[in-house]
């Protein structure tokens, strides 16, 4: 048994009554890194002298206040920080060695004395569902090394679900956090628009873009959710209200709670095996006094057409900054500045990240604004409205987090449009802006993952890490874990 | 509706600042076309009188004090630039 088989809080009680220390917890994140990175490619970037370094402070000056006191994570590297390498795994910042800040979401976690351990690979920019967009070597499935970890945040997904870490911080935009969670078995969380401050997160498509956790539970998840979330003068976007105690809403009790299933949800298209896994898990949630009916979510099938039309009119524009200036990789060839911002971009972008940024550049451009951006955005509305209709009668919204498990590396990169159909379930979330959860609900025949997907209200996270709760509790695929090479 | 033309692509490049091979701007016409006649499925949609969502949360302008406030030095901001002479930005000639 590993160290990281416990959750944060049982580990805490192990650090503070000096049962283990700072510095066991830390070498065990390395030593896993050392066994298994070579296959699964999470990390892009360590930072363990720091790390070791922190570990011995910590360890001379317990804080038994501080709620990650010790703990080892990972950060997405798309999310700043200050004087650690931040790549966004573009070779645009290949050599964006020294960011001048922290993001909000990682001042909050060294305020609770987290371990920085390093930075996790990720699609080029966010953009991808399958890590093969990254421009370092992607990330592998843990559970089989032939299969993706899904994306965008497959490094924070598969550094959790291996052993590496014991929890990551993602981003998701359309799915970037669920879906790699869903693939490789773990707990991943995408908050309310608003919840969590994105000032730092590198800005994909900003009114989209939301920073949650990825664990091994729901318990440790809705923890380090406390201690990021909030409001921060420094984005204007988010919202100016309370954050709850996510733990103590952690009761096992979701007797009378009214689960919507959009059939939309199981329609053709979702593998059987997902489906299975979907129809016990409701058997289940009935089991402990929960009830569920299906519903619709009629405007679904274009939600795809216009998330990919909003996001990538909002990523043209946001990824305008990144012009050989001010910090990144710049071209040696240029005669002059226009010609070096193009051959910069040119060079430093992946095909994925110019194939959206043409997309967006298009649907922005004179003469089709109305057609398809303002268009996606109406239809954004009634997506919008779609959920807000349900809740006036359902708790939560329960469903596939993917249609499949993983797919197999190089499967789907040489065809956009289906890799980009796959994320049907997960995008109509962020459109609505609404908090989603993915966690482990079965196994497909191939032994791979299968991810379970709760829908909440605005702003009611508790609700759904309720309902995630009590599930995992009455379940024990949280408890499986991947045979890499090396023990855990 | 639109088949995305060669000549389009390369107007969209050109604002977009990205330099295109010609290699590159074929696929690029099958790609965006193939991802336009795609998104041509949100016209089976009548939108007339929808508002658009640009956000999500009911929020108004948010404003704060212009205040001056110490962030980051000269140097700081020059760290990471690829090129910088006399303390600032470098960069290649803009007049022709």
């Amino acid at each position: 048994m590993s160290l990281f088989d416990h959750t944060i809080k049982e580990l805490e009680a192990m650090l503070h009554s000096k049962e283990i220390t700072v510095l066991d917890l830390v070498e065990e994140s390395y030593q896993r890194i050392e066994e298994v990175d070579g296959q699964v490619h999470a990390f892009l970037t360590l930072d363990k002298e720091n790390a070791l370094a922190k570990a011995k402070v910590l360890d001379e000056h317990p804080d038994a206040a501080a709620k990650l006191f010790g703990i080892p994570g990972g950060i997405k590297d798309n999310i700043m920080t200050k004087g650690l390498r931040t790549t966004c795994a573009s070779q645009f910042l290949d050599n964006f060695n020294d960011p001048l800040y922290d993001a909000t979401v990682v001042e909050k976690l060294n305020n609770e004395q987290y371990i920085a351990v390093g930075k996790l690979n990720m699609d080029e920019f966010a953009m991808g569902s399958s890590n093969e967009n990254s421009s370092y070597d992607p990330t592998r499935n843990p559970w089989n090394t032939d299969y993706v970890p899904g994306g965008s945040s497959g490094g924070s997904a598969a550094a959790v679900a291996a052993g590496e870490v014991l929890f990551s911080l993602g981003s998701d935009t359309g799915g970037s956090i669920r879906q790699p969670a869903a693939f490789c078995g773990v707990v991943g969380m995408k908050p309310t628009y608003g919840r969590v401050s994105r000032s730092g997160l590198v800005a994909f498509a900003s009114s989209l873009d939301q920073v949650g956790p990825i664990t091994r539970t729901v318990e440790d998840n809705a923890r380090v959710l406390e201690v990021i979330a909030g409001h921060d003068k420094m984005d204007s976007t988010s919202a100016n209200l309370e954050v709850p105690a996510y733990t103590e809403a952690l009761t096992g009790d979701v007797k009378g709670l009214k689960i919507a299933v959009p059939k939309e949800y199981l329609a053709e298209g979702v593998a059987p095996e997902v489906r299975e896994s979907v129809l016990e898990a409701l058997k289940v949630y009935e089991s402990l006094g929960a009830t569920w009916e299906e519903v619709s979510i009629p405007h679904s099938k274009y939600a795809v057409a216009a998330y990919y039309l909003i996001s990538s009119s909002e990523a043209s524009a946001n990824l305008a900054r990144f012009d050989g200036v001010r910090y990144g990789v710049r071209t040696e060839n240029a005669d002059n500045m226009i010609d070096m911002f193009k051959k910069s971009r040119s060079e430093g972008f992946g095909p994925e990240v110019k194939r959206r940024i043409m997309l967006g550049t298009f649907a922005l451009s004179s003469g089709y604004y109305d057609a398809y951006y303002k268009k996606a955005q109406q239809v954004r509305t009634l997506i919008k409205n779609d959920f807000d209709k349900i809740f006036e009668e359902y708790d939560v919204i329960i469903g596939p987090t993917s249609p499949t498990t993983a797919f197999k590396v190089g499967e789907k990169i040489d065809d956009p449009l289906t890799m980009y159909a796959d994320d049907v379930l997960t995008v109509p979330v962020n459109l609505a802006g609404v908090p989603g959860i993915s966690i482990p609900c079965g196994f497909s025949p191939e032994g791979l993952p299968i991810g379970l997907q709760i829908i909440g209200k605005h702003f009611d996270e508790s609700t759904v890490y309720r309902t995630a709760h009590a599930f995992e509790q009455a379940t024990d695929y949280h408890t499986k874990r991947p045979q890499l090479g090396g023990a855990n | 509706m639109a088949e995305i033309t060669k000549e389009q692509v390369e107007h969209v490049a050109h604002l977009a600042r990205l330099a295109v091979t010609e290699e590159e701007v074929e696929h690029l016409v099958d790609e965006l076309s193939a991802i336009i006649e795609y998104a041509e499925l949100l016209n089976e949609l009548d939108t007339e009188g929808i508002e658009p969502t640009t956000h999500v949360l009911d929020l108004k302008n948010v404003m704060r004090k212009d205040e001056p406030k110490e962030w980051i030095t000269q140097g700081d901001a020059l760290r990471n630039a690829p090129d910088h002479k006399d303390g600032q930005f470098r960069v290649p000639s803009i007049l022709e």
